[in-house]
């Protein structure tokens, strides 16, 4: 079980409370962390990663094992302790605005 | 007994405010969706239950949030799983995508940029958010980059209009200091293909075929801001308003200028008459009497304040030119706040109300025409917009 953590905004969104637990198919990747999640919360979609494009949205950043981990290859492998679910995927919402 | 139902727009969530016909006691409640942006929210005509939210943010991009019980319990439409077997589940929330397909959409076109050069259409927010006169499923969104889309499912699947962008002039829009943003949008109660929108900095618009074609509406407007005063689009119209009764009657505020046209925007006339300054965001009509029309001069495109730090709306009894200031109940010194485009509606109760927002968080009313205001709250983030449905 992936373990993932949306800021509060998007907890609100989709009416979820703490972490998420999703079940991945496949490597454990950005990219198939974020088609779980959507597909999970549909409410998601656009919220993270642009329509169409599917490109990150520039406030939003992905940390994992004390490692910002935003500009790896969507395809990358996650560490494995997210991968084996010791640690949590943290979706961040950047600091910015003042 | 008749009662009202105020939805305000803020910087930071939306709340609503009720109150009976005296619209003296008023129960607010809010912010719905906090910390987010909330372009707009408006009631469908035909049900005044039903009510569409723009909820945004520079961070989570755009959600749309649509109620169906006058604003207790909210929902984002689409946001359900649809599942078929065999497939990944699916939901279709929040998508707005210009639509560039052979058939029925245009190329991606491109617009003005700041610097002189062309640049491809962003989506980026919903500013104005207009559900249909009879269909509460139905609802048109004005968006930035500038565009109109319809949804006839409760907005849970949004398809652009892709007539305006590709008509043809769209290379020559360019963004005013907000964004290319299309903010207003105005059906037509007596012909439900005639629609006409406004867009920063472009002009107004207008389709008679629903949707299919349209063409600018700006002859007889000048601004001195373009390098032809006169041009076919360029202008920064802020808002336009009218009464349904006389659908072809349009009061526009200008960047500069206040304007009237009495053929649905084929031509213009400038009405600003004796106010102080012409410049403003917000316009509205009263709610009986079609030649009656409100403004909020600003004082000028650099200072977004009022005039000497007195907030005044101003009324014209005869369709413009004439105006006289309201100041009852209004602060007449150290008034610092501006009133944006969508800040400013009417009911239709027998005493007209009329309603605007500030950016310094105060929603006024005045439940006599005008002629004295009060404050319904005073502290609210920044106003975007004001809606009120007027309920049995």
């Amino acid at each position: 079980m992936i373990r993932v953590t949306l800021p509060q905004h998007l907890r609100t969104l989709a009416h979820v409370e703490g972490e998420v637990g999703l079940d991945v198919d496949g490597p454990v990747t950005q990219r198939s962390i974020l088609d779980a999640l959507e597909a999970r919360y549909p409410t998601l979609r656009g919220t993270i990663r642009e329509h169409v494009t599917m490109k990150r949205r520039p406030f939003i950043r992905f940390f994992a094992c004390e490692e910002d981990l935003t500009h790896e290859a969507p395809d990358s492998p996650l560490p494995a302790a997210v991968a084996e679910g010791r640690e949590p995927f943290l979706i961040i919402g950047a600091i910015a605005g003042g | 007994m008749s009662r009202v139902r105020v939805l305000a727009g803020t910087r930071k969530g939306a709340f609503i405010m009720e109150a009976d016909g005296t619209r003296k006691k008023w129960k607010v409640s809010g912010p719905h969706f906090a910390g987010w942006e909330i372009y707009h929210v408006k009631g469908s005509p035909a049900d005044p239950n039903r009510l569409y939210a723009s909820q945004t943010s520079g961070w989570f991009g755009q959600v749309i949030q649509r109620s169906s019980d006058g604003g207790k319990t909210w929902e984002a439409p689409g946001g359900g799983v649809t599942v078929v077997p065999g497939e990944m589940p699916k939901g279709e929330s929040n998508k707005f995508v210009y639509d560039i397909s052979p058939e029925t959409g245009k190329p991606l076109t491109t617009h003005q940029w700041y610097d002189g050069t062309q640049h491809s259409w962003e989506f980026k927010r919903v500013w104005h958010l207009e559900p249909s006169l009879a269909d509460p499923d139905t609802v048109y969104a004005g968006v930035e980059d500038a565009a109109i889309f319809r949804t006839t499912d409760g907005a849970k699947t949004w398809h652009e209009l892709a007539g305006l962008r590709g008509h043809g002039t769209g290379p020559q829009w360019q963004p005013g200091a907000g964004g290319m943003c299309l903010h207003t949008i105005m059906l037509d109660p007596s012909d439900s293909k005639r629609i006409a929108v406004a867009i920063s900095a472009a002009g107004a618009f207008r389709t008679d075929d629903g949707g299919s074609t349209w063409k600018p509406i700006n002859r007889g407007l000048r601004s001195q801001y373009i390098p032809d005063p006169a041009a076919e689009t360029g202008h920064c119209v802020h808002h336009i308003a009218r009464h349904p009764s006389r659908p072809s009657t349009f009061f526009m505020q200008k960047h500069w200028d206040v304007m009237r046209s009495d053929d649905a925007g084929d031509n213009w006339a400038e009405v600003s008459g004796d106010l102080p300054t012409d410049f403003g965001f917000a316009i509205d009509v009263h709610a009986h009497e079609p030649e009656t029309v409100y403004v909020v001069p600003i004082k000028s495109d650099s200072e977004h304040y009022p005039l000497e730090g007195k907030l005044r709306v101003y009324r014209s009894r005869s369709g413009g030119n004439e105006w006289e200031p309201l100041t009852k109940g209004l602060p007449q010194r150290n008034c610092y706040v501006n009133v944006l485009r969508d800040a400013m509606a009417v009911d239709s109760l027998d005493s007209c109300g009329v309603y605007f927002g500030t950016t310094g968080g105060q929603v006024y009313v005045s439940p006599d025409a005008g002629d004295s205001w009060t404050a319904i709250v005073r502290n609210l983030p920044p106003v975007l917009s004001v809606e009120v449905q007027t309920l049995q």
